[in-house]
């Protein structure tokens, strides 16, 4: 079994590579060195795993690009890969997000991307045209940026329900097209923004990450900004999960690939202070959809910890059993071959990671 | 004829040529719009889908920053040479 992880950090793209069961691993990189690589996806669907990074370039601008033979060459298209068309105005900071679509659309790939807008692919992920749907809501000119930006950062196909996708955005809160992206709802029922004066806005909330398993996808986990929720009902309505955790605040919520209702995350004391609860390193998982959590932390670092696990830099493979992965602000990333109950350290000094993400490729 | 001189960075999207003769003249608007015809990929990198130079992007036309000229509507003279560099930044 090959396992590879791709690592998308503040100064290029590192990938780790493992033969044994996720016991070694062999870094290579930085790939598009000096560039930001926000997003990174492992795409199986169509025979082939094919890995696609959205790059920005401080000079050159955003872009994707797109490897069939696991990082050894690229391929980017001609025309820009993801544009607003010119009777928007608007242009592309960043690529935040790449998502391939439902099984039975192996061509189709979602972006989301900064300023806060989605696009799709209907040719593998090579180019992109804009949803119109969402970009016309009513809504959009009142989206403001969070700190980090203003991006849709999370795209969530639904696996059976090709017409049905789910997106998340700071600020905005989440949203759901069931028609295939014509017409979108906001869907923030019960899902708090402790900085407005109604706290619980139709929309505006402050959506982290949001996470489903494909087993069961109408049950979604989200991470917000101060409270951690879960939705029953496709990511309609959310109630709160974040009960058994030591601090309501992070970024990363990750659902396990093969167990619905087990999920992890990356807890932060909040929000004049963003350090690990007690400044220790520990992943908190439940394996029953949020009523409780357990810290792991067994090979992670003993001592004083104090980084940040940005919202795409923890993920699952999808192996068995599943392998856990997270990337640090500080450049060091950690794995799990045993779904979280120990961990060892696979890179280190690296740039700020701003994504993983690993799947198995043979 | 208008030279346009690639820094090493930008030579892969132009078939690895330092050097590229473009066939155009008028502003430098329109000798980029040539340029994009033969290399869109190159010429992508140089201005963003709305047209607007990127703002680490720097353009010299005879020698000139085009930014204390008239940008993009700088007039280019037949057998001008225009040459890219990318501007400080980064750390």
């Amino acid at each position: 079994m090959t396992v590879l992880m791709a690592i998308g950090t503040g100064k290029g793209l590192y990938l780790a590579r493992s033969v044994d069961d996720r016991k070694r691993w062999e870094l290579s990189g930085p790939h598009f060195p000096m560039t930001q690589v926000y997003a990174a996806a492992i795409d199986r669907r169509g025979g082939r795993p094919r890995l696609l990074v959205g790059v920005t370039s401080s000079h050159w601008g955003p872009s994707v690009s797109v490897s069939d033979d696991l990082g050894e060459t690229w391929q980017e298209s001609d025309p820009p890969p993801v544009a607003f068309p010119e009777d928007t105005g608007e242009k592309v900071a960043r690529v935040w997000q790449i998502a391939p679509g439902p099984p039975g659309q192996p061509q189709r790939v979602y972006a989301g991307v900064e300023p806060s807008a989605l696009f799709v692919s209907d040719d593998g992920g090579m180019t992109y045209e804009l949803v119109r749907g969402l970009w016309d809501h009513p809504h959009r000119p009142t989206w403001t940026p969070g700190f980090g930006g203003k991006c849709i950062h999370t795209v969530l196909p639904h696996p059976g329900e090709p017409d049905t996708v789910l997106v998340a955005m700071s600020t905005g809160g989440v949203y759901r097209t069931t028609d295939g992206g014509k017409s979108w709802s906001a869907t923030n029922t019960g899902i708090k923004a402790y900085f407005l004066p109604d706290q619980f806005p139709e929309y505006g909330q402050c959506v982290h990450k949001v996470a489903r398993n494909l087993d069961r996808p109408d049950q979604m986990f989200a991470q917000n900004h101060h409270g951690v929720y879960r939705s029953d009902d496709g990511g309609v309505t959310w109630k709160s999960i974040a009960d058994g955790l030591p601090a309501d605040f992070g970024f990363p919520m990750v659902a396990h690939p093969h167990r619905p209702g087990v999920i992890y995350n990356f807890p932060l004391i909040a929000d004049g202070r963003r350090f690990p609860p007690d400044f220790r390193c520990r992943v908190f998982r439940s394996e029953d959809a949020g009523a409780g959590w357990t810290a792991l932390s067994d090979g992670l670092p003993d001592g004083p910890f104090y980084p940040t696990v940005l919202r795409d830099a923890m993920c699952a493979d999808d192996a068995y059993p599943a392998g856990i992965y997270f990337g640090t602000r500080s450049g060091e990333v950690y794995a799990s071959a045993d779904e979280g109950d120990s961990w060892q350290q696979v890179a280190a000094h690296l740039p700020d990671v701003l994504c993983v993400r690993a799947a198995v490729v043979s | 004829m208008i030279t346009v001189l690639l820094p090493g960075v930008l030579r892969a999207d132009a078939g690895g040529s330092a050097r590229l003769d473009v066939d155009a003249s008028g502003t430098l608007g329109g000798v980029l719009d040539a340029l994009g015809v033969r290399w869109p990929r190159l010429a992508r990198r140089l201005r963003d889908e709305q047209g607007e130079l990127r703002r680490y992007v720097n353009v010299y036309v005879d020698g000139e920053d085009c930014r204390r000229l008239a940008g993009l509507a700088t007039p280019v003279r037949d057998g001008a040479e225009i040459q890219l560099l990318p501007s400080v930044a980064g750390g």
